[in-house]
Parts: structure tokens; C-alpha cells; sequence
């Protein structure tokens, strides 16, 4: 298993090299312009000597090289220099946004929070709800428990979120006036009250994002558990004479899990994309908020940078998922 | 049937239907039968006879729904398991009650070493400590032929061949010492020289442990091996019951004569045809109220198709038959022979 994992690992580098080269290329190809934001009164030879001065006169290899080694090296090293206060961070120059002209990895860092706490609370509480509720509608398949349970999951899952989300600022908001529409980012928790409005301006995103989130696990749930309840161990498992929540809780679901985990490990990537619709209805401005504005700004840097790393954590969240299933399912051994 | 030991197992109008979309299927119909202790009764049938769906249904096995019980009571250790709590009940199937099921590929979780599967009967019912139970798993495997029992314990199934499986599927339900093994075709997934090694093994698990067996299957040949009594189903009901000597001597029912037929012989020159019972059994959509093989049966008439028949003691003691039809005495058995 291990010596599998290090081979997987290994693997993922060039994996990870290629989609960095493909991205690079991609956007390089985007049109777009770093001055294009910068006041019309600059005369056209200016903007040339700062198309020069951000390396944009190299040729396309050369840059991506030099981004590439931003990209690994330093930023990561200033990542970690900003965590832990070492003194790692390299003194050379950072990915700068051409919007802000500031790193991106720190613009980056100041999103990450949000996006965790709204986005990733979000998928947390979907998969606590989906599971109990997949494993419960299966075992009482066409009980009225699965009847509703099924019909609202098939109701979180085809309609968006962005009108789910609309339709409660509309009622919790404009109507009844329980919850902020807007998320205040600037908000500090310091004390009982402020803590209330934290929970408060979160309650809608995170309602909206659980509700599509159950939607969809607690369908695969349900399938894998009624996959499992009908075959031949289970029987042998009842014929021994076992309690029917050790049947099912022991016997069908840790079988029924195998799938479901992967599911929700490669699930776990979208939660740092952002669930951008989501972030966008409630002004949430976490990570996924960041890479619209930067996709309508031309800001290139911080497009490849955001795409680079969602790219990295899908790579990376495959690879866990495929060991999470070799550990869960012995009939898979890898080496 | 006058055979002086208390039975272990006395079933008596076993009644079993399933309700479907469809309507209701009459899978068991009045199955009375006994079981004595350390005998091994044979229960033969083609598929859908309801051979399993009995056995399933006396000891609670059977989801419910859509199954349900309709009758009868099922005496064992002095109990009506009919009218069993479903706790007694799972107490009874892990601790008294031993099964073994057909397909040993599909019968072991696998996800679980072999080891906790085996443990799991003797921690609940048996209250051992985990350390008890390894080295009594360790003892079963040990009993039922796998070779490194000990260290065997923490493969999973698919570490296993079938047969091997099947030894494991054995070990499992002999795990508390059951008075009662029921195995539901267990050596119909198996290929014919794993099938002689698990009989052989069943023979003599059943000398040593003295267990009385419950032995479906619709292999004749293999009743003939190792069967004391056999029931033959046909239709959710006994349509024939003998010693099994006495059966294969001197069948009376036309569906045991027939089943006898299909047999195909080794023996000879290369039969022309397979020998084959022609039709279909019957839909069991309602109760039966006429003889559920009249429409197979090439000697039947007008009564068999207004009465059920009763099962009547016939020949030699402990013969019984469900038929109207009484055969010419002594007529040889309508084995073809090419």
C-alpha cells in the first residue's frame, strides 16, 4: 500500500507539470492585456516598456519556466513563511496580480478562510446529513421516510443552486428578515454578539450548499446501500444470527462506504473552487469570488495561479481517493 | 414414523406466501415434516419447488415483507419458533440452527477477514473473549480441512477458492455447535471433485459432531450418497417422503419417477436425448386446490384435478405419498435407459 502510494505520488509530478503547461498555454493564448486597466492617457511606447517590464517580451517557453519555478518554489515557500513565521520565504520576485500588484498568494491566503468556513461547512454537513438519510431510505426502501427523503434529494439536485439560493434571500432575507443577504467578510469574531452574527450571515450559503450537497450523496448512498442489502452475505450475516444494526451497520455499509468515499473525496476540491455561484449570490468573497473577478479583470497571474491550484488539489484529492478505496476494499491491493 | 427419538425438528403445515405487485405466490403449502437427531434428510426438488424457501421460511430467514408466514408451527427445543420473538429467534439461527448456503462466492462478506466472520457467531452467542474465539475459529478451520488454520484467519474471502470457501461457509455455521445444520445446495456451485470433498467432509463432520442436516439439492446423486430420508417437493408442497433406499427402490410418485428418468446415465452408449420432464412448474398464484403436477403428469385424471391429494403412508414404514395414482405393485421404476 505504501509502496503504492509513493509510485502514485511519483506519478502525479509529470501529471501535475503537464496541466501546468496546459494552463499556462491556454491563458497565454487568452487575448488580453495587463496594461488594459491602466488610465488611456498613457502613451502607447509606456505601455509597451511595462508589457517588457513584466517579462512578457520572452518567448512563451521561457516565461512558463520562469512562472513555473514562481509557482513551486517561492510561492510555497512564502505560503509556508507566512504560516509557521520561519524564515524561508525566498527574496526574490512573486506572482504579482495585475490587478492589484500585490502577490496572489497572499490575496489568496486572505480568501482561503471564507471560502473554508461557508463552502466547506457547506459539504460537511451535507455528507452528515446524506449518509444517515441514504442509509435509512434504503433500508426502508419505498417507506414514506424514502418516498420524501428521495423526492427532496431529486429537488436539491436539479434545481440550481443559484435559484435555491435567490428563492431564500427572497424569503429569509427581503420577507421574514431573519438572515443578512450579504456576507460581511470584515466581520471579526470577538465576543457572544458577534459570534451570533457570524452564524447568522452563514446560515444561508451553508444551507444552500448542504441542501445540493445531501442532494447528490445521499442518492449514491442510497444506491450503494440497496446494492449491498440484497446480496448473499447478508443473508449469511442475518442466518448467524446477527442483530440487524450490526446487518446493516456493520456488514452493508462498510461494503456500501467503498463507493461513497470516493465520492465524497473527490468532492472535496469543489469546496475550495469556491462553489462560485454560491459565493457570488451571497457575496461570499472567498476563493471562487476571487477567480470570476479575476477572469473579468484580465488578470491573468492570478487565473493561472487559482487554476494551478485547484488543479494540484483534484490531482491530489484522486489520489487519496484511491487509496481511501484500497484500504476500504481489501479484494483491491495495489502492489 | 415410529422411529422412537423425539424429534430435534417437528414441522407441522408450514404455510408461506409472498406478496407481490402481482398478487400473493403460494410458495410453501402445509409442509409437515420431522428431523431427528443425527439424521440427515434429504430434500429434493426442481427449482422453485420451494425446497430453500421452506427451510428459509421456518427459521424467520425470508424478508418479510414481502414474505409472509401463514400457519403452521415449527417445533424445536421444546419451542414454536412460529410464535418466536425476534430475538429468540436470531439466537436460535446462530447458536442452534447452522447454515450453509449455495453459492460460497457470494455468501462471505468481502470486506471482513474470514477470521471475524467466523468470530462473530461465538462472541454474541457464546459470550467468548476475543482471544477464545480465535483460537475456537482457529480449531474450526482446523476441523473443516484448511490447511494453516491460524494464520488463515486474517485472509479475506477472495483469498480462498471456492471450495475452500465453502469450507469456511461450513465452519461458520458449525461455529456454536448447532443441533440442526440446514445446507441449502451447497455443492451446486462447486465443480464435481470439490463437490465429492465437501460431501465427504459433511459425512464426516456429521460422525464426529453428531449434528442432524437438513441436505437440499437437486442432485440425486448426491442424496443417494449420503441421505437417511428424503422429501421430494414439487409445488410448495411433500408430494413424496421415504427412506432412501425404499424411494430409489420403489418410487410412487409420477414426479419422483420422472426426476429418477432425468438422471443421465454414465454407464452405456450415449443416450440419443437428454430425458426431460416436459412442461413448466406450476404458477403458485393461488392456494392449491388440485394436484399441483396434473399437468405433467401422464397419469393423471379427473380427481386429480378436483382434489389436492393428502400425503398416505404407502409400502414399506415411513413411506408416504401425495398422490392419487397407484402404481401397478411391483412395477419397475420408469428409469429410461436410452
Amino acid at each position: 500500500m505504501l509502496n503504492y502510494t509513493i509510485r502514485r505520488l511519483a506519478m502525479a509530478v509529470p501529471t501535475v507539470l503537464i496541466i501546468s503547461l496546459l494552463i499556462f498555454l491556454l491563458l497565454d493564448l487568452a487575448p488580453g492585456d495587463p496594461t488594459a486597466q491602466l488610465p488611456l492617457t498613457i502613451p502607447p511606447e509606456v505601455r509597451e516598456d511595462i508589457r517588457m517590464a513584466l517579462g512578457l517580451g520572452d518567448p512563451v517557453l521561457i516565461r512558463y519556466v520562469k512562472w513555473l519555478q514562481l509557482m513551486v518554489i517561492n510561492e510555497p515557500l512564502h505560503a509556508l513563511a507566512n504560516l509557521t513565521g520561519w524564515n524561508v520565504a525566498p527574496d526574490t520576485q512573486r506572482i504579482l496580480s495585475w490587478q492589484t500588484r500585490s502577490p496572489v498568494g497572499d490575496i489568496i491566503a486572505q480568501r482561503i478562510p471564507q471560502t473554508l468556513w461557508v463552502v466547506g461547512l457547506g459539504y460537511l454537513f451535507g455528507v452528515l446529513i446524506a449518509l444517515p438519510i441514504g442509509i435509512i431510505s434504503a433500508y426502508k426502501q419505498y417507506s414514506w421516510f424514502d418516498q420524501i427523503g428521495t423526492f427532496i434529494s431529486m429537488v436539491g439536485f436539479s434545481v440550481p443552486v443559484f435559484f435555491t439560493g435567490v428563492v431564500m434571500i427572497l424569503v429569509f432575507s427581503v420577507w421574514l428578515g431573519w438572515f443578512p443577504s450579504m456576507y460581511d467578510t470584515t466581520l471579526r469574531v470577538t465576543n457572544w454578539e458577534t459570534f451570533v452574527r457570524q452564524v447568522r450571515q452563514m446560515v444561508m450559503p451553508v444551507a444552500v450548499l448542504a441542501l445540493f450537497n445531501a442532494a447528490q450523496i445521499s442518492r449514491f448512498m442510497r444506491a450503494s446501500m440497496l446494492d449491498n442489502l440484497n446480496q448473499d452475505y447478508v443473508r449469511t450475516a442475518r442466518a448467524k444470527g446477527m442483530k440487524e444494526q450490526v446487518v446493516v451497520l456493520v456488514h452493508v455499509l462498510r461494503n456500501s462506504m467503498i463507493p461513497v468515499v470516493t465520492v465524497i473525496a473527490l468532492g472535496i476540491p469543489a469546496v475550495f473552487s469556491g462553489a462560485i455561484i454560491t459565493e457570488t449570490i451571497f457575496r461570499v468573497n472567498g476563493l471562487g469570488a476571487l477567480l470570476i473577478n479575476a477572469i473579468y479583470a484580465n488578470d491573468i497571474p492570478m487565473v493561472q495561479t487559482l487554476t494551478f491550484i485547484f488543479a494540484v488539489l483534484i490531482v491530489l484529492f484522486n489520489l487519496i481517493a484511491d487509496v481511501l478505496y484500497g484500504i476500504l476494499d481489501p479484494r483491491i491491493r495495489y502492489d | 414414523m415410529t422411529h422412537g427419538a423425539e424429534p430435534v425438528l417437528d414441522v407441522r403445515d408450514l404455510k408461506t406466501v409472498f406478496r407481490t405487485r402481482g398478487g400473493e405466490i403460494h410458495a410453501v403449502n402445509s409442509v409437515s415434516f420431522q428431523l431427528r437427531p443425527g439424521e440427515l434428510l434429504g430434500v429434493v426438488g426442481e427449482s422453485g419447488s420451494g425446497k430453500s424457501v421452506t427451510m428459509m421460511s421456518l427459521i424467520g430467514l425470508l424478508p418479510s415483507p414481502p414474505a409472509e408466514r401463514r400457519g403452521g408451527t415449527v417445533m424445536f427445543g421444546g419451542r414454536d419458533l412460529m410464535k418466536a420473538s425476534d430475538r429468540e429467534l436470531r439466537r436460535v439461527r446462530g447458536r442452534e440452527i447452522g447454515f450453509i448456503f449455495q453459492d460460497p462466492m457470494t455468501s462471505l462478506n468481502p470486506v471482513f477477514t474470514v477470521g471475524f466472520q467466523i468470530m462473530e457467531p461465538l462472541r454474541k452467542h457464546m459470550g467468548m473473549t476475543l482471544a477464545q474465539a480465535r483460537s475456537r475459529a482457529a480449531e474450526l478451520l482446523d476441523l473443516v480441512g484448511i490447511p494453516d488454520a491460524r494464520r488463515r484467519l486474517k485472509d479475506f474471502p477472495h483469498q480462498f477458492s471456492g471450495g475452500m470457501r465453502q469450507r469456511v461457509m461450513i465452519a461458520m455455521a458449525l461455529a456454536c455447535d448447532p443441533k440442526v445444520l440446514i445446507a441449502d445446495e451447497p455443492t451446486t456451485a462447486l465443480d464435481v471433485t470439490i463437490q465429492a470433498q465437501i460431501l465427504e467432509l459433511v459425512k464426516e463432520l456429521r460422525q464426529k459432531l453428531g449434528m442432524a442436516i437438513v441436505w437440499i439439492t437437486h442432485d440425486l446423486g448426491v442424496i443417494a450418497g449420503i441421505a437417511d430420508r428424503v422429501m421430494v417437493m414439487y409445488g410448495g408442497q411433500v408430494v413424496e417422503h421415504a427412506p432412501v433406499r425404499e424411494l430409489f427402490a420403489n418410487p410412487r410418485h409420477p414426479y419422483t419417477r420422472a426426476l429418477l428418468s432425468t438422471v443421465p446415465s454414465v454407464r452405456g452408449e450415449r443416450a440419443p436425448k437428454l430425458t426431460v420432464i416436459e412442461g413448466q412448474p406450476p404458477l403458485l398464484s393461488r392456494p392449491p386446490t388440485a394436484c399441483p403436477f396434473r399437468a405433467r403428469c401422464r397419469h393423471a385424471h379427473g380427481r386429480c384435478e378436483r382434489e389436492n391429494p393428502a400425503r398416505r403412508p404407502v409400502g414399506a414404514a415411513g413411506h408416504d405419498v401425495a398422490c392419487h395414482w397407484d402404481p401397478p405393485e411391483a412395477a419397475p421404476a420408469e428409469a429410461a435407459h436410452g
